[in-house]
C-alpha cells in the first residue's frame, strides 16, 4: 500500500469539547474538522441543518460558504473549488442527490476528492421531505451513468455523523474520488451526545500532489495504488483535464483501446484498493446460525430483535456496514457457506438485499426485512423475520 | 505607392515590409487570409495540401506590410508575417 | 505565380507561429470545420492574454460541451473541460478557492444560455469575478446544427426543420440586465477589437461578457443556405454596425439582419468576494479576517 504521511487537524477548525448536537450539525464539525474550507449547498429538507450551520461557521474559520442556485451549480462549485485546492463538501437529500448524478460522474471522471452528504428521506420524487429512508442506496452506487466505483459510509448516530464526515475527506484526498456520506433523516435530526476531540487526535489526509515539475508531469499517470497524484493549479503545470474518456495526458481520445484503460483504471482504483476501504462491525459471528446485515440508524433499531432472539437461545450474529460501497463481498460470500440465513434489514423495499443474494449465490437463505420508510422498523418484524429464517 | 502630392514626412516614415510564414499543411483553405489582406496579397493557390485544402500563396508578397490581420484572423494558426529588417537607405533607393 | 521570394513551408513547420506557446501543439490542427469562426476566436484570446502580458500560470480556461467548448483542450493554459452547461459554476467554484486567477469561461451560446442559462444569470447577479466568452453561432454545433436560444426567427435547424418560431434570447441584455459590469459584442470578423475587448474583460473585476457572433459553415451557414463561413463573414462587414454604449435593450439580432456590435456595459459595482467581505466585517469588524488578499499556501 502506497504510504500516506497523514497530517494533524488545525485546532482553529476544531470545536474540541462534548456537546448535545444532531446529526446535521456533527456532519457539518466533521468537515470543518476535517479542514473543508468551501461549501455550495442548496437548501434540501432534512439536510438544510447543514448548510446552515456551516454558513455560521465558516467566516469564523476562514472558509466561504455560498448558497449555490441549484444543485448542480452545487456539485460542480465544490469540483471547481477542489481543483483550486480547497477541501469542499456538499449537503442535499432525495431529489437533489438525483440532480447531482451527472456532474458526480464528473467527478469521478476527474478524479476529484470532495464529499457529498445525503441526509436521505422518503422517496421517490418529492417522498417525505421530514422523514427518513433509506432509499438511495442503490443510486450512489449507480445513480449516474457509466461503468465506475463508489465508496458510501453509514453513520448511526450523530457521533458516528462527525467522524464519518472526517474519515470520508480522508477517503476522498487518499483516493482521489467524491465520496458519499450516506445518513438519513433520522440520524440528522436526533441529538445526542457529540465528543469532539482535540485536533492532535484528528488524523488527516492531506492533498496529494504531484512531486514531479511540470515539464515531467501528466495528469492520470497513476501511482502503484492506482491513484495519480493531483497537480496544483495556478503553478506552471498548464494541464487539461476532462470529462471525455481521456488518455494518461488528460487529452480526450475517442476510441475504445483508450475506454478500456480509462475505465478499467477508474474502477479498479476502488477495486484493488477494496480491503483498506471497507469496513464492517461484526459481533457474534463465530457459530452464529443467522447473520443479521443493517447499517445506518437501522442497525440501531435491530437490537432489541436480536437481543430477544438470543434470549431464546437462536444464534445471531451481526454485521454493520459502515461503508456500504465497496459492498464487503468477499467476507459475505465466505461466511455464506457457514450459516444458515443472512437477514438484511434497511429502510427500503430491497436495495443492497440484493448484494447480499447475490453474494450468497444460494449458499444459505437471504431474507430481507423491508420498509417503505417515513419512520423505522419495528423491531418485533425484525425479531420475527430472524425466527423464520432459522426454520 | 502613388501621393496626390508628396508627404513632408516621406524619408521619414518607413513603411514596413512583411516576410509570410504559411504553414501549409496546417491550412483549411477557409479564405479568410485572402479575402481581408488589405494589399490584396495572397491568392488560394491551385495545389492541395496532404489533407486536401489550398492554402494560399503570396502573389504580391514584395506589397505585404506586415500588418498582421491574416494572422489574426486565421482560424488555424497557419499563416503569421514576419517583420522583415530592412537596411538603412533602401526607401530612398526604391524612389 | 509569384517571382519574388515566397516562404512557404511544405510539410515540415521550419518557423513557429508566434501563438505557438500558448497552443498544445501536441493537438493541433485542431477539430474546428474549415471558415469556422471558433479558432478566430481562440487566436484573439491568446492575443488578449500576450498583449496584457499577464502571468500565463496565472489563467485558467474552464468551458462546457460544443464546438467552441472544446477550446479549453487547446489552450495551453491550466484548463477543464466539464459537463453541459456547467462551466459557470466550476468557474465559481475556482475562482473562489483561488481568488488571484483569472478564470476565463469560454464556451457556446447553446452551453451558456440553454442548460447554463440559471447559471450564468446567478453568477452575473452575484458579480463572481470570472470572464465569460460566449462564441455565439446561432446553433448546436456539435451535435448536428439544433436550434439554440439565440437562432433567429425563421432559420432552419435540424430541429426546426421548417424554421424556428421561438423568439430568441438578446444576450448583452441578459447579461447586462443580471448584473454584469461589462458587456460586449464583436464578431469573428472584428479581430482587433475582440482581442481589445477580451483584454478589458479579463482585466475588469466582476463579472464581464463578451459575445462572438462566429460563422458556422457546416451547420447554421449549410442549412440555411447562407454559403460558408466565409460568406457569413462578408455579411458581417457589410451588416455590422458599431455602437458603443448602445442600450442593450435594443441589439436584437434578426436573421441575416443588421448585428450591432461594440462595447454596450462598462460598469464598476463590488464583485461577489468585495461584498462577502464586506457583509462579514460588518458583523464581526476587526475579528474577521478578509478573504482572497492574502497569497495562497496551496
Amino acid at each position: 500500500m502506497t504510504a500516506i504521511k497523514m497530517v494533524k487537524a488545525n485546532p482553529k477548525d476544531v470545536l474540541t469539547g462534548e456537546y448535545y448536537l444532531d446529526g446535521n450539525h456533527a456532519s457539518a464539525e466533521g468537515g470543518i474538522a476535517a479542514g473543508c474550507k468551501f461549501f455550495a449547498g442548496y437548501p434540501i429538507t432534512p439536510s438544510t441543518e447543514i448548510a446552515e450551520r456551516i454558513s455560521q461557521r465558516f467566516p469564523k474559520v476562514g472558509g466561504i460558504f455560498i448558497q449555490m442556485e441549484d444543485e448542480m451549480a452545487s456539485m460542480n462549485a465544490i469540483l471547481g473549488a477542489s481543483w483550486g485546492g480547497v477541501k469542499s463538501m456538499t449537503c442535499t437529500s432525495g431529489p437533489g442527490f438525483s440532480l447531482m448524478m451527472e456532474n458526480f460522474g464528473l467527478g469521478i471522471m476527474l478524479e476529484t476528492p470532495c464529499v457529498l452528504v445525503n441526509v436521505q428521506r422518503g422517496g421517490p420524487s418529492t417522498g417525505l421531505p421530514t422523514l427518513p429512508g433509506q432509499a438511495d442506496m442503490m443510486q450512489a452506487r449507480w445513480g449516474s451513468h457509466g461503468d465506475y466505483e463508489v465508496i458510501a459510509l453509514a453513520p448511526d448516530s450523530p457521533q458516528e455523523s462527525f467522524e464519518l464526515t472526517i474519515h470520508a475527506f480522508n477517503l476522498s484526498e487518499r483516493y482521489r474520488i467524491p465520496v458519499f456520506v450516506m445518513t438519513d433523516e433520522c440520524v440528522g435530526h436526533m441529538t445526542e451526545k457529540v465528543v469532539i476531540p482535540g485536533a492532535e487526535e484528528i488524523d488527516l489526509v492531506p492533498r496529494r500532489y504531484t512531486d514531479k515539475p511540470p515539464e515531467e508531469y501528466w495528469p492520470y499517470i497513476p501511482e502503484k495504488d492506482l491513484v495519480p497524484l493531483m497537480p496544483p493549479v495556478g503553478k506552471g503545470y498548464k494541464f487539461h483535464v476532462t470529462g471525455l474518456t481521456h488518455d494518461y495526458r488528460g487529452y480526450p481520445v475517442i476510441n475504445a483501446e483508450v475506454q478500456e484503460k480509462c475505465v478499467r483504471r477508474l474502477m479498479d482504483k476502488i477495486i484493488k484498493n477494496a480491503k483498506d476501504i471497507i469496513w464492517i462491525e461484526e459481533k457474534d459471528i463465530e457459530g452464529a446460525e443467522v447473520v443479521l446485515l443493517s447499517y445506518g440508524i437501522t442497525s440501531r433499531v435491530v437490537q432489541p430483535a436480536i437481543a430477544k432472539a438470543k434470549k431464546e437461545g437462536i444464534k445471531v450474529g451481526q454485521i454493520r456496514l459502515v461503508t456500504v460501497w465497496p459492498f464487503p463481498e468477499e467476507r459475505v460470500r465466505e461466511l455464506a457457506s457457514k450459516i444458515g440465513a443472512y437477514v438484511m434489514v434497511e429502510m427500503n423495499y430491497g436495495q443492497v438485499y440484493y448484494e447480499v443474494e447475490r453474494c450468497a449465490a444460494g449458499k444459505c437463505k437471504t431474507v430481507l426485512v423491508p420498509h417503505a420508510g417515513g419512520t423505522v422498523h419495528n423491531p418485533e418484524d425484525v425479531y420475527v423475520a430472524i425466527k423464520e429464517a432459522v426454520k | 505607392m502613388k501621393f496626390w502630392r508628396r508627404p513632408l514626412d516621406t524619408d521619414k516614415i518607413k513603411i514596413p515590409h512583411g516576410e509570410l510564414h504559411i504553414i501549409w499543411e496546417r491550412c483549411k483553405g477557409c479564405g479568410f487570409c485572402v479575402e481581408y489582406c488589405p494589399k490584396e496579397v495572397l491568392e488560394l493557390s491551385t495545389e492541395f495540401n496532404a489533407k486536401g485544402y489550398h492554402p494560399p500563396v503570396a502573389v504580391k508578397e514584395e506589397d505585404c506590410i506586415n500588418c498582421g490581420l491574416c494572422e489574426e484572423l486565421c482560424p488555424e494558426f497557419a499563416i503569421f508575417p514576419v517583420l522583415k529588417e530592412e537596411p538603412e537607405g533602401a526607401e530612398e533607393a526604391k524612389k | 505565380m509569384s517571382t519574388v521570394e515566397i516562404v512557404e513551408v511544405r510539410g515540415k513547420v521550419e518557423k513557429e507561429h508566434p501563438m505557438e506557446k500558448l497552443l498544445r501543439m501536441d493537438r493541433i490542427p485542431h477539430i474546428w470545420c474549415p471558415t469556422c469562426g471558433i479558432g478566430t476566436a481562440a487566436k484573439a484570446f491568446a492575443s488578449a492574454l500576450e498583449q496584457l502580458e499577464i502571468d500565463y500560470n496565472n489563467v485558467a480556461v474552464v468551458s462546457g460541451i460544443g464546438c467552441t467548448g472544446r477550446v479549453a483542450g487547446y489552450m495551453k493554459l491550466d484548463s477543464f473541460h466539464t459537463t453541459h452547461g456547467r462551466a459557470v459554476p466550476f468557474a465559481v467554484g475556482l475562482a473562489i478557492a483561488k481568488p488571484k486567477m483569472k478564470v476565463v469561461v469560454f464556451s457556446g451560446d447553446g452551453d451558456l444560455i440553454s442548460i447554463g442559462g440559471n447559471h450564468f444569470i446567478h453568477t452575473a447577479r452575484r458579480n463572481v469575478d470570472i470572464t465569460v466568452i460566449c462564441v455565439n453561432n446561432f446553433i448546436y454545433a456539435m451535435t448536428g446544427g439544433q436550434v439554440a436560444p439565440t437562432t433567429p426567427i425563421p432559420a432552419n435547424s435540424s430541429t426546426t426543420p421548417y424554421g424556428t418560431f421561438e423568439h430568441p434570447f438578446n444576450l448583452p441584455l441578459l447579461a447586462a440586465s443580471s448584473g454584469a459590469v461589462y458587456v460586449a459584442r464583436w464578431t469573428s470578423l472584428h479581430v482587433r477589437r475582440l482581442t481589445k475587448a477580451f483584454a478589458e474583460a479579463i482585466q475588469k473585476r466582476g463579472f464581464s461578457f463578451v459575445e462572438v457572433i462566429a460563422p458556422c459553415s457546416t451547420l447554421y451557414a449549410r442549412r440555411n443556405k447562407l454559403g460558408d463561413g466565409l460568406s457569413l463573414m462578408k455579411f458581417y462587414h457589410d451588416n455590422s454596425i458599431i455602437k458603443h454604449g448602445a442600450d442593450p435593450r435594443e441589439v436584437d439580432i434578426g436573421f441575416q439582419e443588421k448585428i450591432v456590435v461594440g462595447k454596450f456595459v462598462d460598469i464598476e459595482k463590488p464583485t461577489y468576494l468585495d461584498c462577502l467581505n464586506d457583509g462579514y466585517k460588518r458583523v464581526f469588524g476587526d475579528a474577521y479576517k478578509v478573504y482572497g488578499e492574502e497569497d495562497e499556501q496551496n
